[in-house]
């Protein structure tokens, strides 16, 4: 029987310690790993959203940091004029407000998006959804009252009855509960009838649409839910940084989290986390050494896309990762 | 009986390319009707119009009579015409079984079901199953696409045209590449089709026209030069200048 | 809104088209005659800036560092080619985009590590500094016409040697047909690495025009290359006229637009109204264009023939 879960026993075992690692650090006095681990495991959910539609479908979406931005703003404006006034409709600290905005901008920007980009494929779909995301960056970045190119700083959390996420190890949990929850939704939307469908569309479209499939809806409705997955994550990272900036949505991002992706392991239900978590290693270890951490990094990614076998796109093209 | 399928006055032109010349032809409902003609002559463009992928410059298509000129692929899917591919076009990646299941699955009004599992839609294993069988493919259901012979590939691409219940079957090239084996064993599935489906078939080996064809219409040049029954063909003298007399 | 902010704006318009022009040509030529995505070509813009400011400094006069770094910057783009571009010519379009933004990771790097966080401003000598009279009443940069002066140049240029040259029809040969002109005893591996010089001689050029006016600074290709990409979406990637024309209608669209957005806004709401949302329309016009001409258009407004 397929195994898409990846290799079995060690990726549950990842998660384990991926949960219960930070902790104890956390617990014997060191709050730094925890930290990281929360950072992680927001970037992980992101990383799961672009799997969605780049590793099961086959679409290279350059752009998806800019539903990250997105979703970050979505907490991040409301939060703003809560505090300093201005725009009442929208002000709030409610939690389930800010989160239901970041998912519901996310689904719109990319149902507006993909039905544009989705009409074209290859290096003009990567170009496309570059340019999207870039026109939301220019977008927030004009906007003076949400401090343009300074971002906006945000000292506060989304409150939610009965949950603190100002608790560094509530907002943890919670982190890693939604990761766990939008791994198993995933799981269970690749092997339905419309993940079959995906995947299909992914393997060869010419034919999906001779046998009487309109994969362009599909492939559109499943570039929405993930936007909504990485808006999400973004409403994450907008509050667990207390600084939101137009950086959040610039391409370099998007390339961050598409390295994340195709190293972990594309088409694969836990290679997005195994890819976080290799990023995530590679920045702290790098920049321990060097402020200009850039350049090795740089010099790895170009390393292996010249030297894999087949390249990048060999792994893209459905081998199962780790 | 009329016609299932007319194609009327159809011209393809690339550029300066004249790819399809005014081409005529029709199918009568239960046919075995084989395409022949040189290379280049048009049958795979002709083929890609048929299907929807390909639009004419001019000229109609006409199926049980309603003009399909210009419906996109996926619709003319479902009014029950499928193609074959010459070059195998199945999903590499998924099983045998999961490739006909899909095709199954296109007949649903939608797709837009995310929870339940695939595997587990029974009508949709258990009529995969059914049509394994009939192109004899049932042990190997549960194998990867990939890790078929070439011969399957093409059974299993009937497979993928059988799911979709097509009354109108285009096959391009079904028995490119096999051995003489597997081309028997295609010439007695294409023979047990017959009747139930129409279908146009596009071939080069010869025996396996004759063997199954009721009609011929040969193609040259983009352009029908003669129809009729495989001896009158035989027989025929602008064929046998332009075609035959040269094999 | 008088006709004197209109005219200046217009040229300004063009001026940024023109530059554009500059980028995306380098772009489209590697893109459709080596099938190849840079995502660095931004980098060789940075750097082609970079350098002239250097060597301004260095001789003392922008003219001089100019001649010298655009054969400069054809040798970076040369050994750029013949180390990384080359490896990724048989692979996937994304192979190209995930190495070459690694190689724009590298590059930046090193531009910080050699020149700094902040950026550096090019002063220009005087008589470059001054103004000139249109009309009566309108005045222009003196080196804003320059800028426009050499991207006609350029244009005219690159639009005489693809259709007038040996070269340029071995270009347009070797786009669609690779192995009958490498069979004609053309060294298609040089002709290459030339068209990928070419490229960037022409994107380091734009560079070296604007930062004098923008300065020099880290961030500058990579804003650069979007905008390029739009221009080649709109104009239909591959083709040197869409192009063209592309840049010249994004550029006056975006200058234009930034200058009046707000005027034509206050013509039909209220003057804050106007104020608020104009800024925002106006950093997505060009994104706009670009969403509508896709829609209508998926494959550019000129889209080159298919090979």
């Amino acid at each position: 029987m397929r195994n898409i879960l990846g290799k079995g026993l060690s990726s549950w075992g990842m998660m384990v310690l991926l949960l219960v690692v930070p902790l104890v650090f956390y617990y014997t006095g060191n709050a730094f790993y925890l930290d990281l681990a929360t950072r992680l495991v927001i970037l992980a959910i992101a990383a799961v959203g672009l799997n969605f539609v780049l590793g099961f479908g086959g679409l290279i979406s350059f752009g998806h940091a800019a539903f990250l931005g997105l979703g970050a703003y979505a907490v991040g404006i409301p939060a703003y004029h809560e505090i300093y006034g201005g725009w009442d409709a929208v002000a709030s600290t409610n939690g389930f407000f800010h989160f239901g905005l970041a998912i519901g901008v996310g689904a719109l920007f990319a149902l507006f998006t993909g039905a544009i980009s989705l009409k074209v494929k290859g290096v003009h779909f990567i170009m496309i959804t570059m340019a999207f995301a870039q026109m939301i960056y220019y977008l927030i970045m004009s906007i003076e009252e949400y401090g343009g190119d300074d971002g906006l700083v945000i000292d506060m959390r989304s409150e939610f009855p009965l949950i603190s996420l100002d608790d560094p190890i509530q907002f943890f949990l919670i982190s890693f509960t939604s990761l766990a929850l939008i791994m198993w939704l995933v799981h269970l939307m690749v092997n339905s009838r419309f993940g079959m469908v995906l995947r299909g569309s992914k393997g060869n479209e010419a034919r999906m649409v001779s046998i009487g499939y309109p994969t362009y809806r599909y492939r559109l409705v499943a570039y929405v839910i993930s936007g909504a997955i990485c808006g999400y994550a973004g409403a994450l990272l907008g509050n667990f940084t207390a600084f939101i900036s137009p950086e959040m949505m610039d391409w370099s991002r998007s390339g961050n989290l598409m390295f994340m992706v195709i190293l972990g392991g594309v088409a694969t239900i836990f290679g997005p986390v195994w890819g976080a978590i290799a990023f995530i290693v590679l920045e702290e270890i790098l920049s321990g050494y060097t402020v200009y951490w850039h350049l090795p990094f740089g010099l790895m990614l170009v390393l292996v896309v010249m030297f894999s076998r087949g390249g990048i796109s060999a792994l893209l093209r459905g081998k199962e990762g780790k | 009986m009329s016609a299932i399928l007319q194609v009327q006055n159809l011209v393809k032109q690339y550029g300066g390319l004249t790819a399809t010349d005014d081409l005529n032809l029709e199918l009568i409902p239960g046919e075995l009707h084989a395409i022949i003609g040189p290379n280049g002559a048009g049958k795979t463009t002709l083929v890609s119009q048929l299907s929807g992928f390909v639009t004419p410059t001019s000229g109609k298509i006409i199926y049980k009579g309603k003009d399909i000129t210009h419906q996109p692929p996926h619709t003319r899917a479902h009014m029950g015409i499928a193609r074959t591919y010459q070059i195998t076009s199945l999903i590499l990646d998924m099983t045998v079984q999961e490739n006909i299941a899909l095709a199954l699955q296109a007949r649903d009004g939608h797709s837009f079901r995310f929870f339940k599992p695939a595997r587990s839609v029974k009508r949709l294993q258990n009529g995969a199953m059914e049509i394994l069988e009939k192109v004899g493919l049932a042990e190997k259901a549960q194998m990867k696409t990939s890790e078929l012979s070439h011969g399957e590939h093409r059974n299993m691409e009937l497979g993928v045209a059988l799911a979709a219940h097509a009354e109108l079957l285009l096959l391009d090239e079904p028995m490119a590449g096999l051995g003489p084996d597997e081309t028997g064993k295609m010439i007695e599935l294409l023979t047990s089709l017959k009747g139930d489906h129409t279908i146009l078939l596009i071939e080069h080996d010869m025996d396996a026209v004759f063997a199954l064809a009721d009609r011929i219409s040969v193609l040259v040049y983009g352009h029908v030069i003669a129809t009729g029954t495989p001896d009158e063909i035989r027989s025929n003298e602008k064929v046998q200048h332009a075609y035959l007399g040269e094999e | 809104m008088d006709t004197t902010l209109l005219v200046v704006q217009g040229l300004n318009g063009l001026q940024l088209g023109l530059l554009l022009f500059l980028v995306a040509s380098g772009l489209t030529l590697v893109f459709g005659i080596l099938d190849f995505v840079n995502l660095a070509h931004g980098s060789l813009y940075m750097v082609g800036a970079f350098i002239c400011a250097s060597l301004t400094f260095y001789f003392d006069s922008f003219l001089i560092a100019l001649v010298v770094s655009l054969p400069l910057i054809g040798i970076f783009g040369y050994l750029f080619e013949i180390i990384v571009a080359r490896k990724l010519y048989e692979r996937d379009h994304l192979d190209h985009v995930l190495g070459t933004f690694g190689a724009i990771l590298v590059i930046d790097t090193v531009a910080h590590i050699i020149w700094g966080a902040n950026g550096i401003s090019v002063p220009l000598p005087d008589y470059l500094e001054g103004q000139v009279s249109l009309t009566s009443d309108i005045q222009i940069p003196v080196f804003r016409l320059l800028i426009i002066a050499a991207g006609l140049a350029s244009a005219a240029g690159l639009f005489w040697m693809v259709n007038y040259t040996r070269l340029g029809m071995l270009i347009r040969a070797g786009a669609s047909n690779r192995t009958m002109v490498s069979a004609l005893g053309v060294d298609i591996k040089t002709l290459f690495s030339l068209v990928f010089a070419m490229g960037a001689v022409l994107a380091g050029l734009a560079g070296m025009l604007i930062a004098p006016i923008t300065e020099a600074s880290l961030g500058m290709g990579n804003n650069i290359i979007i905008t390029a990409f739009v221009v080649i979406i709109v104009g239909g990637i591959g083709s040197m006229k869409g192009a063209f024309i592309a840049a010249i209608i994004i550029g006056v669209i975006d200058t234009l637009g930034r200058a009046f957005l707000d005027d034509i806004f206050a013509l039909f709401m209220s003057s804050e109204a106007a104020e608020n949302s104009a800024p925002a329309i106006s950093s997505m016009l060009i994104y706009l264009l670009m969403a509508s001409v896709l829609y209508f258009k998926p494959a550019g407004l000129f889209p080159p023939k298919v090979r």
